[in-house]
């Protein structure tokens, strides 16, 4: 039986440019990974890993590939200075990205670019296999991806400013299907900051399926913020594929605030002695919109250390599912592993669905993992009131602060504020 | 100002407050003091609109509003105020945007002008001076980590800065040292004037050294038993809550 979604997808894997896609020997490496996808389907309720991530209606739409690049209005790209990748529809945007300027040591361009200039070497992830059969959006990412954001920073090199990227969707007359592959490169001892933008230009309900490999290097520190706010009626696919070597640290933060089912995979392996990951999100599941996020933390050295910190809020018929898994292999000794998953269910028509998995093989391990679903304190609710806070008023606020626990760590305060209004401009209306 | 006629209160099936009256008139000061058990914190909650309490009988007026009727934010805006006993910790909560958002909200009910940061800030400093309160209260979430002592200093900024008509202090002065206690009578002090009333909850006689009443109330099972000047509470510090047994039957009702 043929699966619209796939059969679309293989028209316009035949449609795509031949140079582009043998460009840097991959063109088989290509053809292999859509073979898989296509023998082996998307993945279906039986797979463990897509329980609670049904595709049935998914699968039943068509997607083409964008032809050309559509045209935005500059005003829907977030404000702020600094070096900027732009894509639209998945096409790098030229004239609205930001690439001059750079510190020294920070090299940044689109995948388009690097993939002509290739250096084998530097793209060896571009070839990466993807075995297991649900891993399907991986593989077509693998097939399909002719474009993204490559950021490679120097050794030793501290780049004060903020990298940004931003994928915004532009309306079109058919949906499409955006393949992005992004890769992180972060030299020893060097540090940098990434704010990643996924948004939309207008109405569109288009599939975006990114992934994002994420390699630091030892000593190399990377704060990493990532904001989806996408349209309603968009379905994003988002993977991100970490490794970090000794005393690396990554930390980074998730929003998921928009789209109609955005699913993320965040695997990060602690590779290295002493490499530290802090990942923590919040998700907002309101509308009819289904968020699922999958973490799937390897800690494969001695003295790794990873906190978790993710809220998650259920309103109108909204679902939230959080998988929060940490594995903890036999000698990586002296780990601490700390997970925090709470949750607000605001509507009784909503959904919450967490569950903390913790394995353990090695010793003197310290770790801890939490998960609530509950509503709103009442005490602290009439505590604002009797001040004189209306009960609206009173309920956002407490829906803002039970968020802005996973932004604490933030260290930019202008980001800080630029999520916090991005937040409170959201509640009133989830929180009511 | 305050007008409680026959209140009767249940909790969970249980009656609690058994016809309680008590009159309150602008710029005094009544203590209602009594054992454990009796219905003081009942009281408070009930009348700065708490859920969870059944109102089965009796009225309540402030001013010319009829109170049980109000929402809690209503009570608040027409200048009821409650000091907690257990003041809630909320983190992720700015003090000063709390109470900024607390204050314009209650402006805005009564018909004034909201205050811009600004103008919210040179009030701030101004009550933060009279009550020789450092701002470093202002800059945490409200009440987040805060000592026992520093949550009812925070307690009496918020009366401070919101002006009630008539507030209402539920145990301030429980797991409080002789500093901070005398804080806060000097703030409440500060505050006391011809339009304004307190009703001090407390077991203890301790506060009322330094917060004079102009009435004393004893409760017990839920109704006033006995009323007089700042004299019944020496009375009750030297002999207890003992000989009050006796006097529960009788009717009796408040000032």
């Amino acid at each position: 039986m043929s699966v619209p979604l796939l059969a679309s997808l293989e028209q316009a894997f035949a449609q795509l440019p031949a140079a582009a896609l043998q460009a840097a020997q991959l063109g088989e490496s290509r053809r292999t990974h859509l073979a898989a996808a296509l023998a082996d389907g998307l993945p279906t309720a039986r797979a463990e890993r897509w329980r609670y991530t049904p595709l049935r209606a998914l699968e039943r739409r068509p997607f083409v590939t964008a032809a050309a690049l559509a045209e935005i209005d500059p005003a829907v790209l977030p404000a702020g200075e600094g070096p900027r990748l732009v894509f639209v529809n998945g096409v790098f945007a030229a004239a609205h990205s930001r690439l001059d300027g750079l510190p020294a040591g920070v090299e940044l361009l689109p995948l388009s670019q690097a993939l002509l200039g290739a250096d084998a070497r530097d793209l060896a992830h571009l070839a990466r296999r993807f075995d297991a059969s649900d891993d399907t959006f991986a593989r077509l990412n693998a097939a399909f991806a002719l474009d993204g954001l490559v950021l490679r920073v120097a050794a030793g090199t501290r780049c004060e400013q903020p990298v940004t990227v931003v994928m915004v969707g532009a309306p079109t007359t058919t949906d499409i299907a955006v393949h992005l592959r992004h890769l992180v490169d972060i030299g020893e001892g060097a540090s940098l900051r990434l704010v990643e933008h996924q948004l939309s230009a207008g109405a569109q309900a288009h599939l975006v399926n990114s992934l994002c490999h994420v390699h630091l290097k030892p000593g190399a520190r990377l704060s990493h913020l990532r904001v989806q706010c996408e349209d309603v009626a968009a379905t994003l696919f988002t993977r991100t594929e970490g490794v970090l070597a000794g005393a690396a640290e990554y930390q980074r933060a998730d929003l998921e605030l928009g789209a109609a089912l955005s699913r993320h995979e965040l695997n990060i392996a602690l590779q290295g002695n002493g490499a530290r990951l802090r990942s923590n999100g919040v998700l907002l599941a309101d509308g009819r919109r289904h968020l699922d996020t999958r973490l799937g933390i390897d800690h494969i050295a001695r003295d790794t250390r990873c906190e978790l910190t993710w809220r998650g809020l259920g309103a109108d018929r909204g679902r939230a599912v959080f998988h929060g898994g940490i594995l903890i292999r036999a000698g990586a000794d002296g780990t601490s592993a700390q997970l925090s998953n709470k949750n607000l269910l605001l509507s009784p028509h909503a959904e919450i669905d967490t569950q903390p998995v913790l394995e353990i093989h090695a010793d003197e391990v310290q770790a801890s993992h939490g998960a609530t679903v509950g509503q709103l304190d009442a005490n602290a609710l009439f505590y604002l009131r009797s001040r004189g806070v209306g009960e609206a008023q009173a309920r956002t606020l407490l829906t803002l602060a039970f968020c802005r626990v996973a932004l604490d760590d933030l260290d930019d305060d202008a980001l800080r504020e630029q999520i916090d209004a991005l937040l409170a401009a959201r509640l009133p209306e989830v929180a009511a | 100002m305050l007008k409680i006629e026959n209140l009767h209160v249940r909790v969970a099936g249980k009656e609690i407050l058994k016809g309680l009256s008590l009159t309150v008139k602008p710029g005094e000061v009544h203590a209602i003091m009594g054992p454990n058990g009796a219905g003081k914190s009942t009281l408070g909650n009930v009348l700065a609109g708490r859920e969870g309490y059944e109102i089965t009988a009796g009225t309540v007026d402030f001013g010319d509003k009829d109170l049980l009727q109000l929402e809690p934010e209503e009570r608040a805006a027409e200048g009821l105020f409650l000091a907690f006993q257990y003041p809630v910790e909320i983190p992720g909560v700015n003090n000063t945007y709390f109470l900024k958002a607390a204050l314009n909200a209650q402006r805005k009910y009564r018909n004034e002008a909201e205050l811009d940061s600004m103008q919210f800030l040179k009030l701030v400093r101004e009550k933060l001076r009279v009550l020789h309160i450092s701002d470093d209260l202002l800059h945490r979430a409200v009440n987040s980590g805060f000592s026992g002592g520093e949550k009812k200093r925070n307690e009496i900024f918020q009366m401070a800065l919101l002006e009630p008509r008539l507030a209402i202090l539920d145990e301030t002065d429980s797991g409080l040292d002789i500093d901070a206690l005398k804080m806060v009578a000097e703030g409440v002090n500060h505050m006391r004037s011809a339009e304004r009333a307190f009703v001090v909850i407390t077991h203890y006689q301790r506060l009322l050294d330094y917060i004079v009443p102009d009435y004393v109330h004893v409760l017990a099972e839920g109704r006033i038993v006995e009323s007089g000047d700042k004299s019944l509470a020496h009375k009750l510090e030297q002999q207890g809550y003992a000989w009050l047994e006796e006097r529960r039957l009788p009717e009796r009702s408040g000032v």
